[in-house]
């Protein structure tokens, strides 16, 4: 179900520098969160964005939504350049693209009854009375699958599964083209976690929405996503469909992130996981390719320069020199 | 030879504002010598208080144990005096690696110093009741010891990790640490509660790997809780499943993987996200434990339920070879249809 509609969010050359300071607060470094991406993302499709812990993923979602000010490289919404847009001129614009947050609970003011939070965003953003709010209200609460009756109910009085509901029912009252889920599964149990995957893809349908997912749980997004971007250390290393990059996977980095994941029936990873060692320190990245210091395949040449990121098969790009090697071991 | 723990009709509340939260409901689950046994379930099945009532650490104020027999290597747990248990059982026969790294070092000492810490009162060569001596003689063998193990964690430079303070080092690596030190007292036991959650997939794919070995090579016997199936699919040689308060499957790992029997095992197999039966939840939600459901606390949510489910909680019968279930109507041996 590969979606080939037109670009609807392109990135280009996307950087996000944070200073490291020393105790005097001088600047002494600069930690490179998000380091030169690329990406198109295109109408009604949904761009897995995964990686460890570290490696950027949330600070592109949230350099994308205009949370951080971009250090360089361009954003293209809808044909727009919204990268230097001020803050004022860009509330027309949060209507269309809007952010899940990581923990629902924590981005929900506990002193607001639910029904009040969900009224917010229209009272910001819409012209509507009361009347038409508390309507259109009622038709997102049903959306999502959530009984009226918790429109009087406080955040702590709902579950964490309930409280997912309630942000995306809060997104959706605006009715956006683009939403950028922020690890939307994390903290929830399995079985709570398989109706809300289920939730977001009706509700794709349903409204007619683009998605980036932003996740660490590689197994949730090979069931939902249609294409994939995988991140370490602030670059993109691999980006491709599903199927193809879970199948076939050609970076090294990916091939090991991919044979970390346990799978019930299969060889057991304590049998078969290769990698060693630990991703080095952001603040003080290797030369070249950023994988090399970990990489069974690494040559001289790796530390050269950075490897691009370059289409070697059709539609599946990755920054690997030696991505048609066997890894040894794997 | 008798398991090395055995815990029986095990039932623990907590006292809350809104009245008595039954949160063990007379568990009943063993770990043989030498053996992983995964504990597995969702938030809130009490997993958690399971683990921490083996190790005597329930909060005092609230919890209330009303029956039961946790039995370790011959002694009854709950009928011991808690100063023998402090000194001769916590720590040393049983220890703890807990779920996360990040919290559980002291950030202003150096890790060596909790290390000699720890190895001044649970080191295998203390005299009980040794009280605050620390021999130079031991101090010095048991520095010897510490530095061998880190070496067996795979840390790289021992030494010179001690000098250091828990923010300079990495998760992976303080996880490491967490697991030399339960083994540092040569404990019969290790419980590990959820501890690789924290950690990243390629960190924890290591960190379970080095676990295995370990407790093989060391002979060690794990309890290990986790919500993730697969992990307890990794490292586990059986696996006890609970509900909301309740155990309803045990089974060895092959077995239980390849043909669970309890409704709630199965869905929950079912709700992981796999290409061959997409993305299926299990409708409803964890029940409160304040007012939990009569008989089997699954029944609301069960798809084979009757009016048994409700009056009375199945007893344990046996669905095979060392594999207990607790369910009115079991699924059916799955096995010839999935082969």
């Amino acid at each position: 179900m590969t979606a080939s509609g037109p670009d609807l969010l392109r990135l280009e050359g996307l950087e996000k520098y944070f200073p490291v300071r020393d105790v005097w607060k001088r600047r002494i470094g600069w930690l490179r969160a998000v380091d030169g991406v690329s990406l198109n993302v295109e109408k009604g499709e949904i761009l897995g964005v995964v990686g460890e812990s570290g490696c950027g993923k949330s600070t592109l979602g949230k350099t994308v939504m205009g949370i951080h000010r971009p250090t360089g490289g361009r954003i293209v919404f809808e044909g727009h350049d919204i990268t230097q847009l001020k803050p004022h001129q860009s509330r027309e614009l949060r209507r269309d693209l809007q952010y899940t947050y990581q923990d629902p609970g924590a981005s929900l003011d506990p002193r607001w009854k639910i029904g009040k939070a969900l009224d917010e965003p229209l009272v910001i953003h819409t012209d509507l009375d009361s009347a038409a709010r508390r309507e259109r209200v009622r038709d997102i609460l049903e959306a999502v699958g959530l009984p009226e009756s918790h429109l009087d109910l406080y955040p702590h009085e709902i579950s964490g599964g309930q409280q997912r509901r309630v942000g995306l029912a809060r997104i959706l009252t605006l009715q956006p083209t683009l939403i950028v889920l922020d690890e939307p599964t994390s903290g929830l149990d399995v079985s709570v976690q398989a109706t809300v995957l289920n939730l977001f893809l009706d509700l794709q349908k349903q409204f007619d929405l683009t998605y980036v997912f932003i996740s660490h749980d590689l197994s949730v997004v090979r069931m939902i996503c249609d294409r994939v971007a995988v991140m370490y250390l602030g670059k993109v290393v691999e980006l491709g469909p599903t199927e193809r990059l879970f199948s076939a996977p050609r970076h090294p980095y990916t091939r090991s992130l991919l044979s970390a994941i346990p799978e019930i029936g299969k060889q057991r990873i304590t049998d078969t996981f290769w990698l060693e060692g630990e991703p080095p320190d952001p603040g003080n990245l290797p030369s070249g390719c950023r994988f090399r210091t970990r990489c069974p395949l690494a040559a001289p040449e790796c530390a050269a320069e950075v490897p691009p990121l370059v289409e070697h098969l059709p539609d599946h790009a990755d920054a690997c020199l030696f991505s048609d090697r066997a890894v040894p071991g794997g | 030879m008798a398991d090395l723990l055995t815990v029986a009709d095990l039932e623990v509340g907590f006292q809350t504002d809104s009245g008595l939260a039954r949160v063990l409901d007379r568990v009943n689950f063993h770990v043989g010598r030498g053996e992983i046994v995964g504990l597995v379930g969702e938030s809130g099945c009490g997993k958690t208080t399971l683990a921490r009532a083996i190790l005597g650490v329930l909060p005092a104020n609230s919890a209330r144990i009303s029956s039961g027999v946790i039995d370790f290597d011959g002694r009854n747990l709950l009928a011991e005096d808690p100063q023998d248990l402090a000194t001769e059982v916590r720590g040393r026969l049983i220890t703890f690696v807990p779920q996360d790294p990040f919290s559980s070092f002291n950030p202003v000492f150096t890790i060596g110093a909790q290390i000699d810490e720890l190895m001044k009162w649970k080191s295998p060569d203390a005299e009980p009741g040794s009280g605050r001596r620390y021999p130079r003689t031991r101090r010095r063998s048991d520095r010897a010891r510490v530095v061998e193990l880190l070496r067996t964690v795979q840390l790289p430079d021992p030494e010179g990790i001690l000098k250091k303070y828990p923010h300079e080092v990495s998760g992976g690596q303080r996880q490491r640490l967490m697991i030399a030190m339960a083994l540092l007292p040569e404990p019969q036991l290790i419980i590990a509660d959820e501890p690789t959650t924290a950690l990243d997939v390629t960190i924890q794919a290591q960190i379970l790997k080095l676990l295995k070995r370990l407790a093989a090579e060391r002979r060690v016997s794990v309890l290990f809780t986790t919500h993730d199936l697969g992990t307890a699919y990794e490292i586990c040689d059986r696996v006890t499943v609970m509900y909301a308060g309740q155990e309803v499957e045990s089974a060895p790992s092959d077995d239980f993987f390849a043909a669970p029997r309890h409704p709630y095992t199965k869905r929950l197999l079912e709700s992981l996200p796999s290409r061959e039966h997409g993305i299926s939840g299990i409708p409803g939600q964890i029940p409160a434990l304040i007012d939990p459901p009569s008989g089997c606390r699954f029944h609301p949510r069960c798809t084979s339920v009757s009016a048994r489910c409700a009056a009375a909680r199945p007893d344990v019968s046996e669905a095979g070879p060392d594999h207990l279930i607790r369910c009115h109507h079991p699924v059916e041996a799955a096995r010839e249809a999935a082969s």
